[in-house]
């Protein structure tokens, strides 16, 4: 590591201007940016985007959600308020957020000739989908590229000549709800990740990666670091001392208290309920992450970051829940209701991806199983649960987990042909709950 | 697995019987359809030993394989097997009836309908298990790019004549059974577990003779002890007294008997070749003939429990009543067979090793589609289906409190009633998610409001009831009505159209090029023995 290193701020800036130098100066057909999480991914796309449309050239953006469009569509219009935009939906109702109207320079419509000639349209892949174009245009944006599936790129690759393809390798791979191992090895599998296959037919075209997390602390960039991306690590744009976290009102000694406090201090904390063979909605873990919550907000929670020298207050809109499964986040939203808790995002791994949190209190993906299927061990999952926050960490969590690991390890087929993908879910369990065990608060409710 | 399947598990554990887990019969069944029992020698994928076929319980055609590493004998199975299985699909590709397609048009790239002639029945395979469908897959590609005698002369081990055709009709229907919910090629093990729950894990539900001991064990047995015996209990002699439902047979069986019958068999064999003299030759040739029949009765021994045991399983799902909708997902099978069949007279070459990006993406595709609607229709066609679906938070049913007339915002207000439906179920529900049910088997859909109290859901329906200012009657439930709205989508909305295979883009590789003819796999020394 140089000493110009030093300075996240001038590493990140140095890698953005790579990426936009090859993206701009376009010799290749495609240039491929990987984002660990809270990179700065959409503030890329957003001044990739901005400056494609400065340069003149036709630009359509791909992403996967409605709700990450109309989030680029907000982040362009503050940035650029000048700049006419076209946000291109589904017929449905509440296509896109109401928000959208009220900007004068955001042209929607569900028709994309009525689109036609703006700088900017914006749109999912499978509203892009149905589009057909006489002429392609000339630039692309393919916005969490890693989890759009290798068909859903294959619907629309043709309506462009060259493209920006941004996405996080480490998050959850896209799946299909049918077998697909027929095609495994493929070059064009179509339910691999779109990147898997551009790369497999492009191998050559420009690569760049985003080397600094803004949003994990110092206490967490290392961890997700080792565990997730082993061979292209990060780091965090804060130090040690630029998050705090403190609570007015001091701990009671239950459990809930007690690792909220190792919480604050370390960034992790780790609730161990005892070891037992539950159901999915396991009710005493879920009563424990409500526990964790109430208690979070009832403690009067302050934060300190870079963003602001004041405290700011640690309110329900700052806190969510993570669960592996949607009946898990049901049952943890019913209990959060019973305990009088309003505002908290309760979500599954694949709906929390791309979102931002103080804190985040995650029910561990095999708390209580007895056994580990190669869902609960997808490494992305436990990625993105572990990566939502800017300062702490509370994982919910019952005892034996890491002998469950060494009961099962991974035993998926080797398909020949696959990109075997590093590392694999097992070890990096391993790697986290090796790291979790030294926050550990013991508690028997 | 979902909770009520763990649930039904449970109680077969506790009644020592199967417990249904569908009170209808989810797929269609033929009323003729080929079984198919195929059993394949150890130590070689795809060598075929046997097989008992046929679409009569009571004269199945047994077919054999006496020593299965010969080229020629096996070829020779193939053609007997052609010879069994494609009149069997003949005789469903000539009765045909008028339907309706939409096509695109090529010069106005406009939809349009066209007439065309779809199958009035489709022939229906049934193999005992799931490995089963593996191995007609593999007969298949092992056949399909063989080439006779008549294609090429020049081929050096020339297939018999109907023998690519053959590999073509089964790679079709072993494609076709990746579909969710499709019926063109079922494995019987696969059919019996969608609607029974046994005591036993979904891997040993893979044994067709336990599968069945839970569903109907002995009387006075349990189905646990009678599936222990099933997969156990062998004879003095060493021999399992319920065959394995193959096509692999069991070790000791092919090491205490098949193995020695075959060595009988290659031994009369190569004596009969060095006869020099026609009495002789004669003797000997009674000698051979004697170690295949042993050989032929060896193998029937192994296939027809089997046989039988598939029968038994079919027998036991006729006894259900068909599903609403196991028709129309049979007419999509019956689509598909009257599309490959199209393509067969056509003269189109065998289906590709590998499918193209575009192919690939598209049978994603259709599969994806088929199997949520699949579930969506497996659930409203069986209340048991549906009770699962609200066990899991995903359907409720309730009765109708109360429904207050209101209507929509804009130019003309249409009507847009309030519904509180009294529920013991706990779907979960999100902010304004959209919830449908069936009416007049159309859905109709209406959006989650509030929960009025903790078992009182509010909705607002949303469509489906006419043009005018008042809601169609019928169309709106009343105070008193029971009703099951679902959090899912009872119909599928069909895919976006993907480029055409010429036109694949540079990101997946461009397009394939000219298809060239396959060649069959290359013939090693060790092939040929």
């Amino acid at each position: 590591m140089t000493t110009v290193d030093a300075d996240p701020g001038a590493a990140a800036a140095r890698a953005t201007d790579a990426i936009l130098r090859d993206t701009l100066g376009a010799t290749e057909r495609g240039v491929v940016v990987d984002s660990p999480p809270g990179a700065g991914k959409s503030t890329l796309v957003v001044r990739a985007a901005l400056e494609l449309a400065e340069a003149g050239r036709p630009l359509m953006v791909v992403a996967q959600t409605n709700a990450q469009v109309d989030d680029l569509v907000l982040r362009l219009a503050e940035k650029n308020p000048e700049l006419p935009v076209g946000r291109l939906h589904s017929s449905d109702a509440d296509a896109y957020d109401k928000a959208l109207d009220e900007l004068p320079q955001v042209r929607t419509s569900a028709k994309a000739a009525d689109l036609a000639g703006l700088p900017v349209v914006l749109s999912t892949a499978a509203k892009w989908a149905h589009v057909r174009v006489d002429e392609p245009w000339r630039h692309a944006i393919v916005d969490e590229a890693y989890q759009m599936r290798s068909d859903s790129l294959l619907a629309v690759a043709g309506l462009f000549e060259r493209a920006l393809f941004v996405g996080d390798p480490g998050q959850l791979d896209p799946f299909a709800i049918v077998g697909s191992e027929q095609w495994a090895g493929l070059s064009y599998d179509p339910s691999a990740s779109a990147v898997t296959t551009l790369l497999a037919h492009n191998p050559g075209l420009p690569q760049h990666r985003l080397p600094v997390s803004w949003r994990l602390p110092a206490s967490a960039a290392p961890l997700v670091s080792d565990a997730f991306y082993p061979y292209t690590p990060f780091r965090s744009g804060t130090g040690p001392g630029d998050r705090r976290l403190s609570f007015a009102v001091p701990s009671d000694g239950s459990g809930p208290d007690r690792v909220i406090d190792e919480a604050a201090a370390t960034g992790w904390g780790l609730l161990e309920l005892p070891a037992r063979h539950t159901p999915r909605t396991d009710p005493e873990a879920v009563r424990a992450v409500a526990a964790v919550v109430r208690r979070l907000l009832d403690r009067g929670g302050a934060a300190v970051s870079e963003r602001s020298p004041d405290p700011v207050p640690l309110t329900a809109a700052r806190i969510a829940v993570g669960t592996a499964h949607r009946d898990q986040a049901a049952a943890v939203r019913a209990a959060l209701a019973d305990l009088g808790v309003l505002g908290v995002t309760v979500d599954t791994a694949n709906r929390l991806q791309g979102r931002e949190y103080d804190i985040t209190v995650v029910l561990h993906p095999l708390s209580g199983r007895p056994d580990a299927t190669a869902f609960h061990l997808e490494t992305g999952r436990l990625c993105v649960l572990a990566s939502r926050h800017r300062h702490a960490c509370v994982v919910v969590c019952r005892e034996g987990v890491s002998d469950l690991l060494d009961d099962y390890p991974s035993t998926e087929p080797v398909q020949l042909g696959t990109l075997v993908k590093f590392p694999d879910g097992w070890e990096a369990n391993h790697a986290v709950l090796a790291h979790l065990a030294e926050h550990r608060v013991g508690w028997r409710p | 697995m979902p909770l009520i399947d763990t649930l039904a598990r449970l109680e077969a554990v506790g009644s020592g019987r199967a417990q249904p887990t569908a009170t209808v019969r989810h797929r269609h069944l033929s009323g003729r359809p080929l079984v198919f029992v195929p059993l394949t020698t150890a130590g070689e994928a795809g060598a075929p030993l046997g097989a008992l076929v046929g679409t009569d319980r009571d004269a199945p055609r047994l077919l054999v394989v006496p020593q299965p590493r010969d080229r020629d004998l096996r070829f020779t199975f193939l053609a007997e097997l052609a010879d069994v299985i494609l009149p069997y699909i003949d005789s469903h590709a000539a009765d045909v009836e008028t339907a309706e397609r939409t096509e695109t048009d090529p010069e106005t790239g406009k939809r349009v309908k066209v007439e065309t002639e779809l199958c009035a029945d489709a022939p229906q395979l049934i193999v005992p298990s799931r490995t089963g469908l593996a191995f007609v897959r593999l007969l298949g590609r092992s056949m399909r790019f063989r080439r006779t005698a008549e294609q090429d002369p020049q081929a050096p081990y020339p297939a018999p004549p109907r023998v690519p055709l053959l590999g073509r009709w089964l790679t079709h229907y072993g494609e076709r059974s990746r579909v969710p919910g499709s019926a063109l090629l079922l494995a019987l093990t696969d059919v019996l577990s969608r609607h029974w729950a046994t005591g036993q894990s979904g891997l040993e539900d893979q044994h067709l003779g336990a599968l069945l001991a839970w569903l109907d064990p002995p009387a006075g047995t349990s189905g646990a002890e009678a599936a222990r015996e099933a997969e156990l209990a062998r004879d003095p002699a060493g021999q399992l007294r319920c065959p394995p439902a193959g096509p692999a047979t069991d070790p000791a069986f092919d090491n205490k008997l098949l193995a020695p019958a075959i060595e009988r068999y290659d031994r009369a064999r190569t004596a009969l070749a060095a006869a020099e003299d026609p009495l002789e030759a004669d003797d000997r040739l009674a000698a051979l003939t004697r170690a295949e029949r042993e050989i032929r009765e060896l193998i029937e021994s192994q296939a027809r429990p089997t046989w039988d045991a598939v029968w038994r399983g079919l027998d036991l799902l006729r006894a259900l009543p068909a599903g609403g909708h196991a028709e129309e997902r049979w007419t999509r099978d019956r689509w598909s067979f009257t599309g490959h069949r199209d393509r067969v007279l056509a003269g189109e070459p065998p289906q590709p090793r590998r499918d193209d990006a575009v192919t690939a993406a598209n049978k994603l595709a259709t599969r994806e589609r088929e199997q949520a609607r699949l579930e969506a229709q497996e659930a409203l066609d069986d209340p048991l289906v549906m009770a699962g679906r609200r066990l899991a938070g995903e359907a409720f049913a309730g009765e109708v409190t109360e429904v207050v007339m209101a209507y929509g915002e804009g130019r003309r207000p249409s009507p847009r009633p309030l519904v509180t439906v009294r529920t013991e179920d706990r779907p979960h529900l999100a902010e304004r998610a959209k919830v449908y049910r069936s009416l007049a088997g159309r859905p109709q859909s209406a959006q989650f409001v509030e929960r009025a109290a903790e078992d009182a859901i509010v909705l607002r329906i949303l469509d489906k009831m006419g043009r005018g200012k008042e809601p169609e009657p019928g169309s709106v439930p009343e105070k008193g009505d029971r009703v099951c709205f679902t959090l899912f989508e009872h119909e599928q909305r069909g895919g976006a159209k993907l480029p055409d295979p010429e036109e694949t883009p540079w990101t997946h590789g461009g397009p394939p090029g000219e298809a060239v003819p396959e060649a069959a796999d290359r013939i090693t020394e060790e092939d040929v023995l």
